[in-house]
C-alpha cells in the first residue's frame, strides 16, 4: 500500500472535535489517483508507480501526453506524478488510490507550491530588522552592507531583495482530522501551502 | 475536480446541523427530565427544526448561557448571564460576546454558538439598542449602562 496521494487545496474552515474543542482545518480534495504507469527495475531502474489526479478537457493535452493515457487506456488527467513505493506489485493500470489510505489522527507531510509574492525586499523576505523610521534615518527597509571591502566582491547566497514565494515547500507533522472516501475529502488540521485550487502531495509519516 | 468553495460551505453546514440536532436531543431530555419529576408520561417533543431556529437573539439582549466546564474529569454546567454586546463570524464561525459585571467587575465571554460545549442559551431579556457592537458599554458604569427594554422583539 502507498502511503501518498495527491489533492487539491479546497479552502479552510473550522469544525468541532468530539471533546468540543475548535480545530482548524484545510479541506483538499484527495484524489482518487489513477495509476497510469508502473515502472520497474528492469525497464527504468527503480521501482515506482505513475499516478494521474484531476479532471482536464482532452483537448487541452498535448500529443505525447494523450499518446501516454492511451496506452494506458485511461482517460487523460491534469497531473502526473510518481509515487515511490516498494509495494508496486500490488497495483495495476487503471487502480485508484483512494484518501481512505489514511485514518484520523495520523500525521502527515503535506506538500505543495507556495503563494507568490513578486519582487520583495529583505525585510518581508529574510525578516531582516531594517533602519530606524524616524530620529533622522535615511534607511527604514534597505538591505544596508552586503559584505566586507576587504573581500572585494559579494559572496555566494548573500541575502538581497528578489523574487519570494512560488517556491515548493513542505510542511511536516500535521493531523489528519477527518477523512471522508465518499466525497474524496481530507481535513488536515492547520494551514498547507499554496493557494485555494493549488496540487498537494500528502504523505504519511511514520509512526515515531 | 469542481469541488470549490460549496464544499466548504457544505461542511460548515453539516456542522451546524450536528449542532442543531445536539440543541434537540438536549432539550428533549430536559423535557422527560422534567415530566419524569411531575410524573407525567406524556411530554411534547421538539423536532431539530424548530430547536434550530431557537437561539434567536441580537446584540443588546441579556442571556443566560449554560456552558459545559471541564473540572478535572468531571463536566458540570455553569450559567453565565450578561448582555450580548456582539457576534461575529459567519456560518459555523458564529460566536457571540457576553459582557456581566461580577463583583465591580466586569466580565466578558466569548462563546461559538455551534459549540457542542454550549448546553443551552435562554434569552432573559430583549433589549433596543441601535449599534451592533456595544462596546461602549465598556466605558459605562452603574445607570448609565442600562439598556432600554425591547417590548417588541422581532427576532
Amino acid at each position: 500500500m502507498v502511503n501518498t496521494i495527491l489533492g487539491r487545496k479546497i479552502g479552510m474552515t473550522q469544525v468541532f472535535d468530539d471533546r468540543g474543542q475548535v480545530i482548524p482545518v484545510s479541506v483538499i480534495e484527495a484524489g482518487p489517483c489513477i495509476v497510469t504507469q508502473l515502472k520497474s527495475v528492469d525497464t527504468d531502474g527503480y521501482v515506482a508507480i505513475q499516478v494521474g489526479f484531476g479532471e482536464i478537457r482532452p483537448r487541452l493535452v498535448n500529443m505525447p501526453k494523450t499518446g501516454h493515457f492511451k496506452r494506458a487506456g485511461l482517460a487523460p488527467m491534469r497531473y502526473l506524478r510518481e509515487i515511490r513505493t516498494e509495494d508496486a506489485g500490488e497495483y495495476k493500470l487503471g487502480d485508484a488510490i483512494k484518501c481512505d489510505i489514511f485514518k484520523p489522527g495520523v500525521r502527515v507531510k503535506v506538500t505543495g507550491i507556495s503563494k507568490g509574492k513578486g519582487f520583495q525586499g529583505v525585510v518581508k523576505r529574510f525578516h531582516f530588522h531594517g533602519g530606524d523610521q524616524t530620529h533622522g534615518s535615511m534607511i527604514h527597509r534597505k538591505p544596508q552592507s552586503s559584505g566586507a571591502t576587504d573581500a572585494a566582491r559579494t559572496f555566494k547566497g548573500t541575502r538581497k531583495p528578489g523574487h519570494m514565494g512560488s517556491e515548493k515547500v513542505t510542511v511536516r507533522g500535521l493531523r489528519v482530522v477527518r477523512v471522508d472516501p465518499e466525497k474524496n475529502l481530507l481535513l488536515i488540521e492547520g494551514a498547507v501551502p499554496g493557494s485555494d485550487g493549488g496540487l498537494l502531495t500528502i504523505q504519511q509519516l511514520e509512526q515515531r | 475536480m469542481a469541488l470549490g468553495a460549496e464544499t466548504i460551505r457544505e461542511l460548515e453546514r453539516t456542522e451546524m446541523e450536528r449542532a442543531a440536532q445536539i440543541w434537540a436531543n438536549n432539550e428533549n431530555r430536559r423535557r422527560e427530565q422534567e415530566a419524569k419529576e411531575k410524573k407525567r408520561t406524556e411530554f411534547e417533543t421538539v423536532s431539530v427544526e424548530q430547536r434550530a431556529s431557537i437561539p434567536g437573539f441580537r446584540p443588546g439582549d441579556t442571556l443566560r448561557v449554560h456552558a459545559k466546564v471541564v473540572e478535572g474529569d468531571k463536566e458540570r454546567i455553569q450559567v453565565f448571564e450578561g448582555v450580548v454586546i456582539a457576534d461575529n463570524h459567519e456560518n459555523n464561525r458564529k460566536c457571540f460576546t457576553v459582557r456581566k459585571i461580577s463583583h465591580g467587575i466586569g466580565v466578558e465571554r466569548t462563546f461559538l454558538l455551534y459549540s457542542p460545549r454550549i448546553e443551552k442559551i435562554e434569552v432573559v431579556r430583549y433589549g433596543k439598542v441601535r449599534r451592533a457592537k456595544l462596546f461602549y458599554l465598556r466605558d459605562r458604569v452603574g445607570k448609565h449602562a442600562r439598556i432600554k427594554e425591547d417590548r417588541n422583539p422581532k427576532r
